[in-house]
């Protein structure tokens, strides 16, 4: 079965500037689909492609196996939740919800009727008669989201959609979203700057810089196996430490560089290549002497963050590199270390994530 | 707090509300005098809006001019808004340096220069086409929406600007199409722009005296030129009368589209 | 509708509301100025209309009567047409001086008012700027008049035993320009003054800086543009002010404006005064094309932001 959306070399240029590069993508039916990236990616821009509010200037998009090219926004079956929610100031909520239900000719009861059934959705029943300024943040996200959903579209585009909320509101929100998604099976494509909101969200995540895609994966996968030095440190925190491959053999590499290292073996790699080992702070551990395990390194504390459930520690390797390790306060004072202790960091070499070293 | 304002500027300030307000409301306390004269008390009396509602030519001056500032406003608003449109939403195209000259610069050029050239303009185009056949009515509000419409556009203009996008988009992905957006989305929201637009070039229109004078004929003057006639001779109490009821209802209006304005924001 | 028609539908609107005020504008506000340049350069006779064609097709077929007469008797005559010029842009200029000696204040005690205040100061403000400047005019002849309110009281006071003559005088003349052209002033200046980010003045009162200090160092400076857009606002209509000078003024207060309307209506000079309307622009071209440039100015500082 062919995907639901297939975008195809699309390029969107803006006079001499590129927003979007060349880029294909195809999603799933009934996808939580997130485009991650940070602001002038090119990942607004996509999804206003999507809806036909921009043109692309070269390229194909099908939805559900229609060419798009030539379809007018109004005949989409793409409904668009805004930015800014976009409401409309002087129409009450359950207008803002109609305004779309009579563009498609749904009048009488059957109207009435829907425009309840969304406000249950979005739990906002008694709003109707609100105009969009008596509303709280949340609430005109919900009104928008209903807005949106109200022509039952085979897909919704959501453009930052929790970024006006504040922090509390926006996790109860999240699961929300993803709730109603779930209910009600319509594939859900999200613009969003917010590696974490991202990562609680999607069931797959395309991660965009300068209008091209750099990696399609699942969260975990994104996280645990970035496919660059980018995405390893665009999602989250990560240290890392040039080697070269001096030996693969049972399953395992060996490189030196600055320190010794050991990692799983991965196709693609082979002996002499320069490679960047990537460590996620929460793998090290720090001990007193010595450790177990092959990847064993001396190191200097220079700086310690007590935040209550974890402390954050940098620390120096002999040859300068500096390591962001997370130590988990499990136990009460486990492990006392203070500042310019010399001690010794390990990790797992399942955990030692080797990525092509990029010219740079 | 160094918020405070200091006293000098205070009393500056109070000089000036004074040197605005106390010519009117002295004109406005003479026109209840019973006498005829504007520095003799003689008692209270209504007696000059008695006589005011006796003076035909004052009264037919009024009429004439309230329907021709209210056509003019009218007009004056409609291309106002078209104006509007031109240059916040079409972007570049050919003659908007043209439209944008010619939009702003009545709205610097004097007045006696501004008239002088419609009398002359509109004498020339009846020799040529035998339309307008003399003055009257018509070329007065021709006048007047000339002028109104550069005033209205910029009110118009300043609000277009602000508007947000993103809600015709909305209201496009929602099935709408245009003009049916401009007419559900965008004029409702613009509309109190459109109104004091409306309001500015009646009163603009209702006021001018100068354009006026040059392009109306015998048998068409308004309210100012008849004010101004009679001014000429000395004050009359029945002017003191009729400049009362006009600034009164300004008043009026003024603090009611002050609280609306401020009761519901932009 | 079809895609089609609406494409067309689009592409005719278009032109339309473009199309429409455009013409207008040209047929009545350019060919107007056009006509008038025309006639300054052609002879006055009786008759109507009261001068000759500039140009035509006669019995001896084309014939023009260009003719600079015209500028030629205003040069003559410059008692009568110079001094009026020069006695706008003398007017003109001290109006604005005044309006902003008084503006300023208003403003800025309007800025740093709290919110209710702020509110109603702001329409007291507005409310003149409403009000036909003739019939403020009108109401300042009431309290000016040999036989006006402050005369009456004076007398009446026993402070003077003869009325003091203030009609058309200076004094009249600028009251009048006060009275009409202050709250064109205040609201620019209002409009910059709000925007003062009032941090700035703690800033500078930290560092040790006098109120007197922080008013010229740091208030003036930055409300320039509005002291500025204030000042042509004023001036510009001012230096053509007909009203004023008519009413209030006397023969020393003669301004361009009321000469060409007595050329005009009285004198039924109509080459003349179309000769004086002519001088009367380009003596207001330059502030124009100065406002204009600081208008775009403004513009693109609005872009970046």
């Amino acid at each position: 079965m062919a995907p639901f959306i297939e975008i195809n070399e699309i390029t969107k240029k803006f006079g001499d500037f590129i927003a979007v590069d060349n880029l294909s993508l195809s999603i799933e039916k009934g996808a939580l689909f997130c485009l991650l990236g940070g602001s002038g990616c090119g990942k607004t821009t996509l999804l206003r492609m999507l809806a036909g509010l921009e043109a692309p200037s070269s390229g194909t998009i099908k939805i559900d196996g229609m060419d798009m090219h030539q379809v007018h926004p109004a005949d989409r079956p793409v409904n668009y939740m805004f930015q800014n929610y976009a409401l409309f100031p002087h129409m009450s909520v359950a207008r803002n919800i109609g305004y779309g239900l009579r563009r498609a000719g749904i009048s009488g009861a059957a109207y009435e009727e829907r425009i309840t059934e969304m406000l249950r959705l979005v739990r906002l029943e008694g709003f109707e008669n609100r105009k969009p300024d008596q509303l709280s943040g949340g609430q005109k996200q919900r009104v928008a989201l209903a807005r949106a959903l109200a022509r039952n579209p085979k897909l919704l585009l959501l453009d930052e959609p929790l970024a006006a909320l504040d922090k509390k509101l926006r996790e109860d929100t999240q699961f929300e979203l993803v709730n109603i998604q779930e209910k009600l099976g319509t594939t859900f494509v999200v613009v969003t700057h917010d590696q974490e909101e991202a990562m609680s969200l999607a069931s797959d995540i395309g991660v965009m810089d300068a209008g091209r895609l750099v990696q399609v994966a699942a969260p975990k996968t994104l996280y645990e196996a970035p496919a660059n030095q980018f995405i390893a440190s665009f999602l989250g925190s990560v240290s890392f430490l040039p080697a070269t491959i001096t030996k693969i053999a049972d399953g395992k590499v060996s490189a030196t560089g600055s320190c010794d290292i050991t990692a799983l073996a991965r196709e693609g790699i082979s002996i002499g290549d320069d490679v960047i080992c990537a460590l996620r702070p929460e793998k090290i551990t720090l001990s007193r002497g010595q450790a177990a395990g092959p990847n064993q390194l001396n190191v200097i504390i220079e700086e310690m963050g007590y935040l209550g459930a974890v402390t954050h520690v940098r620390a120096r390797t002999k040859s300068g590199e500096m390591l962001k390790i997370m130590l988990s306060n499990r136990r009460r004072a486990e492990a006392d270390f203070t500042w310019d202790e010399e001690v010794v960091a390990s990790f797992d070499p399942k955990d030692a994530i080797l990525l092509p070293a990029e010219a740079r | 707090m160094i918020r405070a304002v200091p006293r000098l500027f205070i009393i500056l300030g109070l000089m000036g509300f004074a040197l605005l307000y106390i010519p009117a409301l002295v004109m406005m306390a003479f026109s209840f005098n019973a006498g005829k004269l504007a520095s003799v008390w003689a008692g209270f009396s209504f007696k000059w809006y008695g006589a005011l509602l006796q003076n035909d030519q004052l009264l037919a001056a009024l009429s004439k001019s309230l329907l021709i500032a209210g056509i003019a406003a009218s007009l004056s608003t409609l291309f106002g808004v078209f104006i509007a449109i031109a240059f916040v939403r079409f972007g570049k195209f050919k003659g908007r340096l043209l439209l944008s000259a010619l939009a702003s610069a009545p709205l610097v050029i004097p007045e006696v220069v501004m008239g002088l050239s419609l009398l002359l303009l509109f004498i020339a185009m009846e020799n040529v086409l035998g339309w307008p056949a003399g003055r009257g009515l018509d070329t007065i509000i021709i006048a007047h929406a000339t002028f109104g419409m550069c005033f209205a556009a910029v009110v118009i203009q300043a609000r277009l600007r602000q508007f947000d996008r993103s809600l015709e988009e909305a209201a496009m992905d929602l099935g709408a199409r245009q003009p049916y957006i401009f007419m559900t989305i965008t004029l409702p929201i613009i509309a109190p722009a459109i109104i004091s637009a409306w309001l500015l070039t009646f009163t603009l229109s209702f006021d001018d005296l100068v354009i006026a004078s040059f392009v109306s004929g015998p048998g068409s003057s308004t309210l100012p030129i008849v004010i101004f006639s009679k001014v000429r001779l000395g004050v009359t109490p029945e002017i003191n009368a009729i400049a009362t009821l006009m600034i009164v209802t300004i008043a009026i209006g003024v603090i009611a589209g002050a609280r609306l304005m401020r009761r519901n924001p932009r | 509708m079809g895609e089609q028609i609406q494409r067309l539908f689009y592409h005719y609107g278009k032109w339309f509301i473009i199309g429409l005020p455009l013409l207008w504008l040209m047929l009545f506000f350019m060919f107007p100025l056009l006509e008038m340049a025309q006639v300054s350069f052609t002879e006055a006779r009786r008759g109507i209309p009261p001068f000759k064609p500039l140009w035509g097709f006669g019995e001896d077929g084309f014939f023009t009567n260009f003719t600079l007469g015209n500028y030629q008797l205003i040069y003559d005559f410059y008692e009568d047409y110079l001094g009026p010029a020069l006695n706008s842009l003398r007017i003109a200029f001290f109006s604005t001086l005044f309006c902003l000696f008084f503006a300023y204040p208003m403003a800025y005690w309007i800025a740093r008012s709290p919110d209710d205040m702020r509110h109603i100061l702001l329409i007291l403000v507005l409310l003149p700027f409403w009000t036909s400047s003739l019939l403020r005019m009108y109401a300042l002849i009431g309290l000016l008049n040999p036989n006006g309110f402050v005369n009456g009281m004076l007398l009446w006071l026993g402070v003077i035993d003869t009325p003091i003559p203030m009609m058309q005088t200076d004094l009249s003349v600028y009251l009048g320009m006060l009275l009409t052209y202050l709250p064109l002033m205040i609201l620019p200046l209002y409009a910059t003054l709000t925007r003062l980010d009032h941090s700035l003045h703690e800033a500078a009162s930290d560092l040790g800086a006098s109120s007197f200090t922080i008013f010229f160092t740091i208030t003036i400076p930055l409300s320039l543009s509005g002291i500025i857009a204030g000042c042509l606002l004023v001036f510009i209509p001012a230096v053509g002010e007909f009203v004023i000078p008519a009413l209030l003024g006397g023969p020393d207060q003669v301004m361009l404006g009321k000469v060409l309307w007595t050329e005009f209506f009285r004198n039924r000079d109509w080459p003349v005064a179309a000769a004086i309307a002519l001088i009367l622009m380009v003596i207001v071209t330059g502030p124009i094309i100065y406002m204009r440039y600081i208008d775009r100015g403004d513009d693109r500082e609005g872009e970046q932001v």
